[in-house]
């Protein structure tokens, strides 16, 4: 069993542990949850959520609608407190945080509907997310003081590094809400590296995108990743994408993980086969 | 011509005042979504804190006015953090009635410490023109008073597109939920938001009260509601819809009264704000964005 290699995906430059657990043995793993759930009133909208994501992993979160993928985002994001059941990000416990403090713990994402700050421009954008590591004093911004021009000189170029990741650079000056959809949906994934983060969570970057669009996403998350050595997290529908991409997956019906593994041995899941396609009838009468 | 000249001039200084107090208006309206009605009543506290230093301190102009605005960020804060924060996740409604009843706490509080009776407040403006100037009505509260607007509205401008601060407070006002997961302090950067507008109100009350030397506890309530008007006028949210706004809300004011009536300089000036939200529904610079449904 330990023997088996992986063929999905890269090559990871840093082992690391995974969903498969195979993999980079003797590393800690960048997120641990163990038996996390929320309710909302009567429903338990995630039950026993217990997942591990290597240091440089790609994993991938699919499931049908309403199976609960955005809530396990936002209960890692803090949005939602959990009820039951822990996080561990890099080691450490993250009860009790808030949304910021997570964020500079090293969690950032993207969002479905996209949210971007759309009346600022590419560039602002860019350096909202620069926010935690820019540091100059509010008087010397207005009073232009060579403090100042040294910090956004270097979120500028900061900005503009991030920015040419998808070959955006030239779009710096726009207004947000004035690129097209695909530019905008990368725009997000910028926005969400500028916070420096360990974990990226990508809640379906492919959505509305055509399939070259989505070849190019592919290639992008893998650089991404090799680029700033972070694990990304990715929920999506495309399963193109995520069978070409995650080298683990971790399926979720109705709040609760029904299967884990490789992209083989999802598609071959008879569970994960039933929560999309339904039951098989057994010998149809004709 | 001279009398429409120092019309002008006067509705000018007048409406400085009025975008002053509209900044604070408009900036709490773009971050928090509230309608912050108790603003006018921290202008007359401001007033009140200089008159307090100048009379019976005895200090200096420009520490009682520092003085005034260093009470008034306080209050500011105070307010937000008290009033205002505990109902975020409020209705819009609860939020505007707990406004409207800051304002009459405040201007009760304010009779009760300084009396009913009017204050006449010294100027604390000290500066001699040439004869040339006042001869065309130009005094010199309404020269700086004017002069301290443009200042204020270049710094604020400065302040909000180019600092780190300026552009939470931008990320902010759009979307607070992406701004929080971003890592931006969106609690912090309300505070800091109250802090500045009450800190523009205290100038202001301080020009106003230099201008109109009487003080009461309800001097701040009319200008206030003036100011509110002047936002809606140049557009709520937008900074510099707030300074045109005030200016054109200054003048009109004041020629309303030099050529109409002085009784019906009021009615006037809301007439005209009717008149502008039936053409421009979202003011002279504002957006008009459909909501979605």
């Amino acid at each position: 069993m330990a023997e088996k290699k992986f063929e999905k995906g890269r090559m990871v430059p840093v082992p690391s542990h995974s969903i498969i657990p195979e993999r980079d043995l003797g590393k800690t793993p960048i997120l641990e949850c163990t038996h996390l759930g929320i309710d909302f009133g009567g429903l338990k909208a995630v039950d026993d959520f217990t997942l591990t994501i290597g240091r440089t992993e790609i994993a991938g979160l699919i499931g049908p609608n309403g199976a609960g993928k955005t809530t396990v985002f936002n209960l890692l994001t803090k949005v939602y407190h959990p009820t039951r059941g822990t996080i561990l990000l890099d080691g450490i416990d993250t009860a009790g945080k808030s949304t910021i403090q997570i964020n500079r713990m090293g969690i950032a994402r993207t969002f479905q509907n996209i949210r971007l700050f759309s009346n600022l421009s590419v560039e602002d954008n860019v350096k909202i997310g620069l926010h935690n590591q820019e540091k100059y004093s509010t008087l010397s911004a207005v009073l232009r003081l060579p403090a100042y021009w040294k910090k956004e000189k270097a979120a500028h170029e900061k900005a503009l590094e991030l920015l040419s990741i998808f070959d955006m650079q030239d779009m710096a000056g726009y207004k947000a809400g004035s690129l097209p959809y695909g530019a905008q949906r990368r725009l997000e994934i910028v926005r969400a590296l500028a916070t420096d983060p360990k974990l990226l969570l990508l809640d379906e970057p492919a959505a509305g995108m055509n399939p070259s669009e989505t070849a190019e996403l592919m290639e992008n998350i893998a650089k991404i990743r090799d680029t700033f050595q972070i694990a990304i997290l990715l929920i999506e529908h495309d399963m193109n994408l995520v069978m070409g991409i995650c080298e683990g997956i971790c399926v979720l019906n109705f709040g609760q993980i029904i299967a884990k593994g490789t992209a083989e041995d999802i598609q071959n899941d008879p569970q994960v086969i039933e929560a999309y396609l339904g039951k098989r009838k057994e010998a149809a009468p004709c | 011509m001279t009398f429409f000249l120092s019309c002008l001039i006067s509705g000018i200084s007048l409406g400085s005042v009025y975008a002053i107090i509209a900044l604070g208006y408009t900036m709490v309206y773009g971050i928090a979504k509230m309608l912050n009605f108790a603003h006018g009543d921290v202008i007359m506290v401001g007033g009140y804190v200089c008159y307090c230093a100048l009379n019976y301190l005895g200090l200096p102009s420009l520490v009682s006015v520092l003085l005034a605005m260093a009470a008034c960020t306080a209050l500011g804060i105070l307010i937000e953090g008290l009033a205002y924060k505990p109902l975020r996740q409020a209705g819009s409604l609860a939020v505007l009635i707990t406004a409207i009843g800051v304002s009459y706490f405040l201007q009760n509080a304010a009779q009760l410490i300084w009396g009913a009776t009017p204050k006449t407040f010294t100027s604390v403006v000290h500066i001699e023109l040439p004869q040339t100037l006042t001869n065309v009505g130009v005094s010199s509260e309404a020269l700086v008073t004017v002069l301290v607007c443009v200042v204020i509205m270049v710094g604020l401008t400065l302040f909000i597109n180019k600092s780190k601060l300026g552009k939470a407070m931008r990320a902010c006002s759009e979307d607070k939920g992406a701004a929080q997961l971003m890592g931006i302090n969106v609690n912090r950067t309300i505070s800091v938001t109250f802090a500045i507008g009450s800190a523009l109100a205290a100038v202001a009350g301080v020009l106003l009260c230099s201008s109109f030397p009487i003080l009461q506890p309800t001097t701040g309530s009319m200008p206030g509601i003036k100011a509110f008007t002047a936002a809606v006028f140049g557009g709520i949210g937008s900074i510099p819809g707030a300074f045109l706004g005030g200016i054109l809300l200054g003048i009109i004011e004041s020629l309303a009264k030099g050529y109409i009536s002085t009784d019906l300089a009021n009615a006037i000036v809301f007439a005209v704000l009717i008149v502008v939200l039936l053409v421009r529904p979202a003011g002279l610079l504002g957006k008009y964005v459909p909501e979605k449904v």
